[in-house]
């Protein structure tokens, strides 16, 4: 089960999202408070690490990475594949 | 050939006239600026209800190219000025004001700039310091542009800044000024080794009471991922193209010359000639390819933000501008000193000292570390027929 805190808590590890994380509503848009493709990549990195799981090259995109709302619905669903 | 790329010889025809008087001058190419207006290139990206011609990225980067091998100044201004427009009609069309300003620029043919660029931000597009201040229906907007090309001939600027004075650097958006609506206060010169004809001069922007309206309504970043990546590498890449093949016309009209006038021998720069022929065509498919990736993803919002598609981008940028400074410099030996005086039919000083700033123009360096970053992540596994 992914919820938004553990999502939050793994931006923290993001430089440009770590000060603001705290306030950041679920369908807050990441990329407008600082996000970057530098800062992106890094999410999924982290996020892949976290939860040991890959990101297809389908999923490679922003919107993906583009609010916590977001990245817990796909963490979420390629958690339950990588356990099927 | 098409009625574009007609239209865009007659124009190539008259920068060509100037180009030597631009370059030397380092002042803007007017002549061929009022020739696009003529033959209404300006408008050519608009869509065909706004009055324009609905051209795609593909009919544009083809004028790049032509303008390119006669003056790299004046398609340089074209590029600019086209993925500016690339901007406002992706990004403006639920917008009355842009759908507006769509109509004016197709009917008055109106030039656009970019002010991007910023004193303690430098190049980095997706940073600003200064911010739209927003009083009621209307804005104030202050911004010390180091380089604005070409601002001082602009009929609109699209600036960047951030969306209030508390947001973040990268909580930008993107603004229209008009002309009558903004003061520039020139505080650099551009005195430069090549390009000199985009007059890229540094300037204070002052705008007081904008409607709010000229806030185009989508984020910067979504503007900057969606329209304005690919449109710059692939119209500059176009007109980098459009020296390199230049100045390879230049070195084959040498070694036929020197074909003619020893019969029987195949002069020493042919085989020269010949490899950077071979480079010459790598570099149009890989622009060909891009433009056409580019079209086929248009719409597919997912498509275009991927990292699949950024790295493809960054890699056409720094491909094809260090090969247009290679082949050049390959033209140039081949024509040897006839290439290297000024005023021959095989002058190349000026196409080598234009292409020069290639890599420079977001330094390939910095694209290069994007892509590292961006292929940490990327899988493998792509087909040769698609992405």
């Amino acid at each position: 089960m992914v919820v938004p805190d553990d999502i939050r808590e793994t931006l923290k590890s993001v430089a440009a999202l770590s000060e603001t994380t705290d306030s950041l509503g679920e369908d807050d848009n990441l990329f407008d408070k600082g996000l970057d493709s530098f800062g992106s990549v890094q999410l999924m990195l982290a996020l892949e690490e976290r939860y040991n799981i890959e990101f297809p090259d389908n999923l490679l995109n922003r919107r993906s990475f583009s609010t916590i709302r977001i990245i817990v619905e796909t963490v979420s669903k390629l958690t339950v594949s990588a356990a099927a | 050939m098409n009625a574009v790329a007609v239209r865009a010889k007659r124009v190539a025809a008259v920068a060509a006239l100037h180009a030597d008087d631009v370059d030397r001058e380092a002042r803007f190419p007017a002549e061929a600026v009022v020739a696009l207006k003529t033959e209404r290139l300006l408008g050519m990206q608009i869509p065909l209800q706004f009055g324009g011609e609905s051209a795609s990225l593909s009919q544009i980067a083809e004028v790049c190219f032509t303008l390119a091998q006669a003056c790299s100044a004046a398609a340089m201004v074209f590029a600019m000025h086209q993925i500016k427009v690339a901007s406002l009609v992706s990004h403006g069309l639920d917008s009355g004001w842009h759908c507006g300003l769509m109509e004016k620029v197709t009917r008055e043919q109106l030039l656009f700039a970019s002010a991007t660029t910023e004193g303690g931000i430098g190049g980095d597009l997706r940073n600003s310091l200064c911010a739209v201040e927003t009083v009621g229906d209307v804005f104030h907007f202050s911004k010390d542009a180091t380089v604005i090309s070409y601002g001082a001939h602009a009929d609109v600027i699209l600036a960047t800044g951030r969306r209030h004075p508390d947001a973040a650097s990268s909580d930008q958006v993107l603004v229209a000024l008009l002309k009558g609506q903004m003061s520039l206060e020139r505080t650099s010169t551009w005195d430069t080794l090549g390009m000199r004809g985009t007059c890229s001069d540094g300037f204070k922007l002052e705008a007081r009471d904008v409607p709010v309206a000229q806030i185009l309504p989508k984020p910067f970043a979504e503007i900057a991922a969606q329209s304005m990546l690919a449109s710059s590498h692939l119209l500059w890449s176009s007109v980098w193209f459009g020296i390199a093949s230049h100045a390879l016309d230049r070195a084959r009209a040498y070694v036929q010359g020197e074909a003619r006038r020893r019969p029987g021998q195949v002069p020493p720069g042919a085989l020269r000639l010949a490899e950077a022929a071979n480079e010459l065509q790598a570099m149009k498919g890989t622009i060909l390819a891009a433009l056409r990736r580019y079209e086929a993803a248009q719409g597919n919002a997912d498509e275009l933000g991927s990292i699949g598609f950024a790295v493809m981008l960054n890699n056409v940028k720094t491909t094809i501008s260090d090969k247009a400074v290679d082949i050049v410099q390959r033209a140039l030996g081949i024509v040897g000193l006839s290439g290297y005086k000024n005023g021959t039919p095989f002058s190349l000083g000026r196409p080598l000292r234009d292409v020069l700033s290639a890599p420079l123009m977001i330094n390939n360096d910095r694209i290069l570390a994007n892509t590292a970053n961006l292929l940490l992540v990327q899988k493998g596994g792509a087909q040769l027929l698609s992405a």
